[in-house]
């Protein structure tokens, strides 16, 4: 099993979502975070002051999904978040060891 | 009949005055949610709590003996009901000036329409104070100004007493109708005292002199108060006509409404345009002070100008508060609203616009009682806050002030729900 872990731009969530939903992907969590990439941030003004906005909002989502899913849900991902603009996000994908459905008490890739 | 109809005047004017006080009254909400909105959301409990009180302590203290200075009226206003001789008096009062002479009206409406100039003046010292000065400081403040330093100035203006006994500025050709100087200008006297005691708020500038924003938590609010003060404002220099009741009266009224409207709106535009060519973006904050501005530089002389002069007064008032703003925090004047150069600077440009259209003012009665109000209120409050400084600090802990004023102060969020600062 595998933790993939994609910070993208908010307004993409819905794509990203409808790609993720077409694999039978069943459940996803998202966070509001902030952040700076190779973007950086942007300058705004106020009465006459310019002053940097360092960190950006972005939204970091967490898939946990079966080994034989992790490419095609990468890619689903990069098909919902491409802009082709500075500040699209970046994919992180890491191991994972265990999953436990509360209610049941099913572990392993039963749960997810 | 004739007493009928000085009866029914009477009544006309005292209604107006009235109703006027209660526009102007309306202006400590313009000044809540326009201050509100220019502070970070952490220091909004204090500020609103600020405004609600020092209207309350303005109300207080001029009814107890600020009045009595500015106008002589009695300590705690005994005897302004006018006695037992109020109708005959003030029917006597009626014939001797006539149907179109001066104003006679009841005095407690007197009293309520002048209370809330006080206030207002007041109103002007919070927003620049703001999100680090101590509660209890500001409001023992509050007190002097309102029963002591603000009459004083009034009673050497509208008034009509000598300065001192050394000089009268009404004999030098000193006019301010509504307040320019002797409210607006004042108030932001009392700010600047205030603010070079108190210093500029933590990170707002930095080690080499730059100018760090920080930036207003609500510019819906901020927008809502400066259209709640330029409603206000009608009553403002409305009412300062001081009557109603005969056609010259009614029309010298709506001509003071008219100009009034058209400076603000020349402000408006003026602080757009300049922001844009300055910055290069129609900042509305800028915009707002710009409004407010035109108010302002219209106040002293609403009533002479023709429309189109008035417009171009107001949109000078705009000019100057967008250059007065970048110039005070060059000089590192930390004024959160900007009320020290939308009240002072350009209440300021109102005094010595008077004379443009008014021929009973003069440049050196205007020069004259601007420095007159100016020296006086600014002295006597640089004395009051020196002395609660050394007393009591006036500033609260570089930790509070990070923490945000709403806790230490009052205890309390303005929004709770929202943790981030």
């Amino acid at each position: 099993m595998k933790q993939v872990v994609a910070i993208i731009k908010p307004f993409k969530l819905d794509d990203v979502r409808e790609a993720l939903s077409e694999l039978g992907v069943q459940g996803l969590t998202v966070s509001e975070v902030k952040g700076f990439g190779r973007q950086k941030g942007h300058t705004e003004l106020y009465r006459g002051a310019e002053y940097v906005v360092d960190f950006l909002p972005k939204l970091k989502l967490e898939i946990a999904v079966d080994d034989d899913l992790v490419e095609q849900v990468i890619e689903a991902v990069i098909r919902g978040a491409n802009t082709g603009k500075i500040g699209d996000g970046k994919i992180f994908v890491y191991p994972l060891e265990q999953v436990v459905r509360i209610r049941t008490g099913e572990t392993g890739p039963e749960a997810l | 009949m004739e007493n009928h109809i000085f009866e029914l005047q009477y009544a006309m004017d005292t209604f107006y005055f009235l109703v006027c006080g209660a526009l102007v009254m309306w202006m400590a909400a313009g000044f809540s949610m326009l201050e509100a909105g220019l502070v970070r959301a952490k220091n909004t409990t204090e500020i609103l709590t600020k405004n609600v009180i020092l209207f309350a302590i303005a109300c207080t203290a001029y009814l107890v003996v600020g009045y009595d200075i500015m106008y002589g009226g009695g300590l705690f206003l005994d005897g302004i009901d006018g006695g037992d001789t109020l109708v005959a008096d003030a029917l006597a009062a009626s014939a001797e000036a006539g149907f179109d002479g001066g104003s006679v009206y009841s005095s407690a409406s007197d009293f309520f329409f002048q209370v809330v100039f006080v206030a207002t003046a007041m109103s002007i010292v919070s927003g620049a104070v703001a999100e680090r000065m101590k509660l209890s400081a500001f409001a023992l403040f509050a007190v002097v100004m309102t029963a002591f330093i603000y009459p004083m100035e009034g009673s050497w203006t509208w008034g009509g007493n000598d300065v001192f006994g050394l000089y009268n500025l009404g004999d030098l050709g000193f006019l301010d109708f509504a307040g320019s100087g002797i409210v607006h200008m004042a108030g932001a006297a009392a700010a600047l005292a205030g603010v070079l005691l108190l210093g500029a708020r933590r990170g707002k500038y930095g080690a080499n002199g730059e100018v760090k924003p920080i930036p207003g938590a609500n510019l819906p609010l901020a927008t809502l108060g400066t259209f709640i003060l330029w409603m206000g404002w009608f009553g403002f220099n409305g009412g300062s006509v001081l009557k109603l009741g005969d056609m010259a009266s009614a029309n010298a009224v709506a001509m003071v409404f008219l100009n009034t409207n058209a400076a603000a709106a020349g402000g408006v535009i003026a602080a757009l345009i300049i922001a844009k060519i300055m910055f290069g973006k129609a900042d509305l904050t800028m915009i707002l002070n710009g409004a407010l501005a035109g108010l302002v530089a219209i106040t002293a002389g609403p009533d002479t100008p023709s429309p189109l002069v008035a417009t171009l007064i107001g949109a000078a008032g705009g000019v100057l508060v967008v250059f007065s703003i970048v110039a005070m925090d060059k000089f590192k004047i930390d004024d959160p609203v900007g009320a020290i150069s939308v009240h002072g600077v350009v209440g300021l440009w109102g005094l010595l616009a008077v004379p443009l259209t008014n021929g009973d003012a003069s440049f050196s009665g205007q020069l004259i009682g601007a420095a007159t109000i100016f020296v006086w209120v600014f002295v006597a409050s640089f004395i009051v806050w020196a002395l609660l400084k050394v007393v009591m600090g006036i500033r609260v802990s570089e930790e509070e002030e990070y923490a945000g004023v709403d806790l230490s102060e009052c205890g309390m969020e303005a929004y709770p729900e929202f943790t981030d600062r």
